[in-house]
């Protein structure tokens, strides 16, 4: 069968540089960090301290009524409802709210509901939604457990809560696959809509790990920076030779994808075309990427297979980059590797020094970035990049964003379990 | 209005997010006041909670108004 085009045509963001897509955007290519020291938990006995944490109405990370793209829970919806969700849900709520309103799409008719579904993931869950229900059910037995402990934690209920929120009655799904899920979820979305199985995806990932157990469990596996909880803003540094582990994230990133007939029958703007999709597993080890990078060089060169191009195609590469000491020269190579001799006029650039891994919401956030430097001509900044621990012929973008016209860009999310996944857009009217 | 429907009311109220006139006596928590079969399981461990006593499974399903939630807290704790 002859596959169809799938094109983005609405975005919506909730970072640690706050909410509401161009209020992000235009944070992250000005140089801002979202990163702080966590003040909502007890830290004292956490190895890491820092976090790229959402700003919000209650003074959270810097938040407050009156400052631009503090979020809200209860704009979103009622204190009661809030209290059956875990708090990754409520980001993917709000991010595919913004997604939605953005791209002006609206049901037509029964069908076209059933024409739209939704495909949002996370790495993680309910984390916290867990840790509480585990703590009652230790100190008060199973009669004292909420009957929303399971709805409120299941990975699957931000495309269900999304769905019954819009009426989408389409495909329902939910990818995980820790810090991949993001670029998963909108790839394999894109594909629902490319083999006919939908019109329109609301895609994305969302997270919210920033807890005590989160903190404390990838502390131990030994992935967080540890030597920047007096300087967080300085904590997320990729490629630079003093990175010393990733700074956790939370949020949400969610697309609205559509059938480029449709989308164009009902005169959307379109953001830009899902030109290419590549996975790949590294059959290596469970956290540690493998040596030769070769997971990840599969994953970009289907990718670029998928989308009937070459490494020289490509404008940017937002980098997977999450400012391990082992992980970033890992891709920076496989990246040389794959785009050869063009290599120098590639710009590489990992947003996750400005807002932290945002785990399975990673990969969709940073779609979302990869679809704005199209939009705008201007490739964002790797911040805290003073000494690079390797020489490359690759633009890493350091400290300050890059104008370049940018058709083609690609973004790479690779994760625990040694799964990776590459998303290639394109410029498209 | 007795000690026991005035804590129920506040209960319902703070659970369900209804104005307070609409929790009479013979108020149906699903078909009157917009709770679903999640919302009746958070009420009855809210209502044990409160008047410290248990209300086991098969009296919590005969529990479908606001009545009959202050007929059996009042049988159990007088």
């Amino acid at each position: 069968m002859s596959k169809r085009r799938v094109v983005v045509t609405g975005l919506g963001l909730v970072t640690p540089l706050g909410c509401g897509v161009e209020t992000v955007w235009s944070r992250l290519i000005q140089g801002q960090s979202g990163l702080a020291r966590i003040e909502h938990f007890e830290t004292d006995d956490l190895s890491c301290q820092i976090a790229g944490i959402v700003p919000r109405v209650d003074g959270r990370n810097g938040g407050a009524p009156d400052v631009d793209g503090s979020f809200d829970p209860d704009a979103v919806m009622a204190p009661r409802e809030q209290k059956r969700i875990d708090d990754f849900i409520l980001y993917a709520i709000a991010a595919a709210d913004e997604a939605l309103k953005h791209s002006g799409w609206e049901a037509a008719d029964e069908r076209a509901s059933e024409r739209a579904g939704v495909l949002i993931g996370s790495g993680i869950g309910g984390l916290q939604t867990i840790y509480d229900a585990s703590v009652t059910l230790h100190e008060r037995g199973p009669r004292k457990l909420s009957p929303f402990v399971i709805p409120a934690m299941l990975i699957n209920l931000a495309s269900g809560q999304v769905s019954i929120r819009h009426g989408l009655k389409g495909p329902n799904h939910a990818v995980v696959t820790a810090c991949s899920t993001g670029a998963h979820a909108i790839g394999d979305a894109a594909r629902l809509i490319a083999y006919g199985d939908a019109d329109m995806m609301v895609a994305g990932g969302a997270e919210s790990a920033i807890t005590r157990l989160g903190f404390g469990g990838f502390g131990a596996a030994r992935a967080l920076s540890t030597g920047f909880n007096d300087n967080p803003k300085a904590g997320s540094r990729p490629y630079d030779k003093d990175r010393d582990g990733f700074v956790m994230g939370e949020g949400a990133g969610v697309v609205i994808l559509e059938d480029y007939d449709s989308a164009k029958a009902r005169g959307a703007t379109i953001y830009g075309e899902v030109a290419g999709y590549g996975l790949s597993g590294d059959a290596y080890h469970i956290t540690a990427p493998a040596e030769d990078g070769d997971g990840g060089y599969r994953s970009m060169k289907m990718a670029l297979d998928n989308a009937g191009m070459t490494g020289g195609d490509i404008d940017y590469v937002n980098a997977h980059g999450t400012s391990t000491p082992k992980g970033d020269e890992i891709e920076l190579r496989a990246v040389e590797r794959l785009f050869g001799g063009t290599a120098d006029s590639l710009v590489m650039s990992s947003t996750k020094s400005a807002i932290g891994h945002l785990l399975g919401a990673a990969g969709a956030v940073e779609a979302i970035f990869s679809i704005l430097a199209m939009r705008d001509g201007i490739c964002p900044p790797t911040l805290n990049l003073d000494n690079p621990s390797v020489e490359t012929a690759i633009n890493l973008a350091p400290k300050a964003a890059v104008k370049k016209t940018v058709d083609v860009a690609l973004s790479n999310s690779f994760g625990f379990g040694g799964t990776n996944a590459s998303v290639i857009f394109r410029r498209a009217d | 209005m007795s000690d026991v429907l005035a804590r129920v009311k506040k209960i319902v109220v703070e659970h369900l997010d209804v104005e307070e006139e609409k929790v009479t006596e013979s108020a149906s928590f699903i078909d009157d006041l917009g709770a679903d079969s999640l919302d009746n399981v958070e009420l009855v461990m809210a209502f044990e909670e409160e008047f410290d006593i248990e209300i086991p499974d098969d009296a919590a399903e005969h529990i479908q108004t606001v009545g009959d939630a202050v007929k059996f807290i009042s049988e159990k704790t007088s």
